[in-house]
């Protein structure tokens, strides 16, 4: 068997989610391929040719391949696929844009969202919002999947030897063509990184109360979350969002903040280690999934939390 | 031009599902049924480009049993002009749903697809990228803003850590983001009004497309729970067990 992971990167460095797929890779096991396309990306191929357990490392460098336009990358990776039998990548908006097209074009189905491998043709994935746990085969010659960033724990960043080679490969059936992009300048690590996680929810009435969950966080090097329902209600940007349709978290610590807990937030943290929730509703169903719960108004609670750390 | 709809029937929003006792998937006898909540977004974008003289017909199209019916008459009632079921009893997986979509892509000729990002029973989040694949067209997914032009779209995205905006030629698919718009609410009257809007009827078979399912469930289970915690009765008690008990801050 051979695996083709293609590699989440910015160009100049490999991100952490794809040593989680790798880490599924060797699950599966066998000669592991890590693709980089990208632009100006031979700093990214460098990091990926020094991860543990990869084989070869493909760059793809062109400007192309610039802004992970779908119709773009899709084509490349169906140009090189039909030498693999599995082609993986992280379950990142990215992933989630392409791979789909991948398998279309190669009239396999995707597995979506990988949490296990139970052998090479089955996989362990969650559905309905992660309330039940599908267990499913595939009867493709390739498989075609992306793997929950929180299921595998990473290979080391460090270790590996694999050669690179370049890919000439070009492909851009010019379908779309990037614009611009926001991306915010975080002070703080991304959600998906980071190793604590406070989030607030409705019940910080104000996106100018996420200030009381700022400094804590800047104490505790944490990164700052929300629910859907602080997002709807406008408090803060979509990119914050923790749950079911919005990032899958599993943080060492997770501190709900005025956060009911409605299945689809609890979808997206629920495998965090530790979950703190901080809620003047004791019958919020929060509790049940906290190990340590506290009944009481945010608004005195957090800036006391705030004071003793 | 011609907005298409692709809508799915799911199990509804607030339902807390159950996993059947004997593993073989969820129960959903006696479980409310609906539109899937992106796939609602999806019909208001078409219906609001009509309102805007950009488009002139919205058509939805569900892929299912004849129960599917009912989310396309609630599609209908919130403004749709016309409705597509191709009825199945087949476990439809996203590449079938999406090879049944190309097909009707291939007949009606839209300017637009639009679909939701994922449909939250399966959580696949594949179906709209594999139709355009398929179809050979642009992709916008994860929507939050659309803004048409001459032969293209220009789409703002949402994306891990931010928003991205890309134009795509026309036809193109996209996929709808929560922030998208806000649906309305279906009014008594359109509700009536719908019930005599066309729907035809087809089977997969008449569109000569082959949906044996790709993926076998072999189980489905609960997840794991987690082990009830405790209350604190203090932010002083809270800091103490979190730094000496369960030592994750310092």
């Amino acid at each position: 068997m051979s695996i083709l992971v293609i590699a989440d990167h910015d160009n100049a460095s490999v991100k952490p989610s794809t040593l989680v797929t790798i880490a599924a890779a060797e699950a599966i096991g066998g000669d592991i391929d890590v693709l980089i396309a990208g632009s100006g990306a031979a700093d990214a191929a460098a990091a990926a040719a020094k991860i543990a357990g990869v084989t070869r490392v493909l760059l793809a460098d062109n400007a192309a391949y610039a802004h992970d336009l779908a119709e773009n990358i899709a084509e490349l990776v169906v140009a090189l696929g039909p030498d693999y039998s599995h082609i993986m990548t992280a379950t990142t908006t990215s992933g989630k844009n392409f791979l789909p097209r991948v398998a279309a074009l190669l009239d396999v189905a995707q597995i979506s969202d990988i949490s296990g491998v139970v052998s090479a043709d089955t996989f362990e994935r969650p559905i309905y919002a992660g309330n039940a746990i599908a267990t499913v085969q595939s009867s493709d010659a390739i498989k075609v999947l992306t793997v929950r960033g929180t299921a595998f724990d990473p290979v080391a960043a460090e270790g590996g030897s694999a050669t690179i080679e370049n890919v000439d490969i070009v492909k851009d059936p010019g379908l779309s063509s990037f614009v611009k992009e926001e991306i915010v300048k975080l002070e703080r690590p991304e959600l998906t990184a980071a190793s604590i996680i406070i989030s607030g929810g409705r019940g910080m009435q104000n996106g100018e109360n996420f200030a009381l969950l700022e400094s804590v966080a800047d104490k505790l090097g944490a990164a700052i979350g929300a629910s859907r329902a602080a997002v709807d209600a406008g408090f803060v940007p979509n990119d914050m969002q923790v749950g079911q349709t919005g990032k899958i978290v599993a943080p060492d610590l997770y501190i709900a903040v005025g956060i009911s807990g409605a299945i689809q937030h609890l979808a997206g943290m629920k495998d965090s280690k530790v979950i703190v929730a901080i809620n003047k509703d004791e019958d919020a169903p929060i509790f049940q999934v906290a190990d340590y719960g506290l009944v009481a108004d945010l608004f005195k609670a957090v800036p006391e939390l705030d004071s003793m750390l | 031009m011609k907005v298409l709809v692709a809508a799915k029937r799911v199990v509804d929003y607030n339902v807390n599902i159950r996993v059947l006792s004997d593993n073989t998937g969820v129960d959903l006898n006696n479980v409310k049924m609906s539109l899937n909540p992106f796939d609602e977004i999806a019909i208001e974008e078409a219906v609001r480009l009509r309102e805007a003289g950009t488009a002139e017909e919205v058509i939805v199209v569900s892929v299912g049993t004849s129960a599917c019916q009912e989310q396309i008459r609630t599609a209908l009632a919130l403004g749709a002009d016309r409705g597509i079921l191709v009825e199945t009893d087949e476990d439809m997986q996203p590449l079938a749903i999406a090879k049944v979509l190309k097909a009707i892509v291939d007949k009606e000729q839209p300017s637009l697809v639009i679909a939701g990002k994922q449909a939250i029973d399966g959580d696949n989040s594949q179906t709209g990228q594999m139709l355009a694949a398929l179809a050979g067209l642009g992709q916008a997914t994860f929507a939050s803003q659309l803004v048409m032009g001459d032969g293209e779209a220009t789409v703002t995205r949402e994306v891990d850590g931010g928003a991205e905006t890309i134009t795509v030629k026309l036809p193109a698919i996209l996929t709808t983001d929560l922030r998208l718009n806000e649906p309305r609410y279906a009014s008594l009257p359109n509700i009536m009004k719908a019930k005599k809007k066309p729907i035809d009827v087809y089977t997969p078979e008449d569109l000569g497309v082959d949906v044996t399912p790709r993926v076998k469930t072999l189980k489905v289970e609960p997840p794991a729970s987690r082990k009830a915690g405790i209350i604190v009765e203090s932010v002083e008690e809270l800091v103490d067990k979190l730094r000496n008990e369960a030592k994750v801050i310092s």
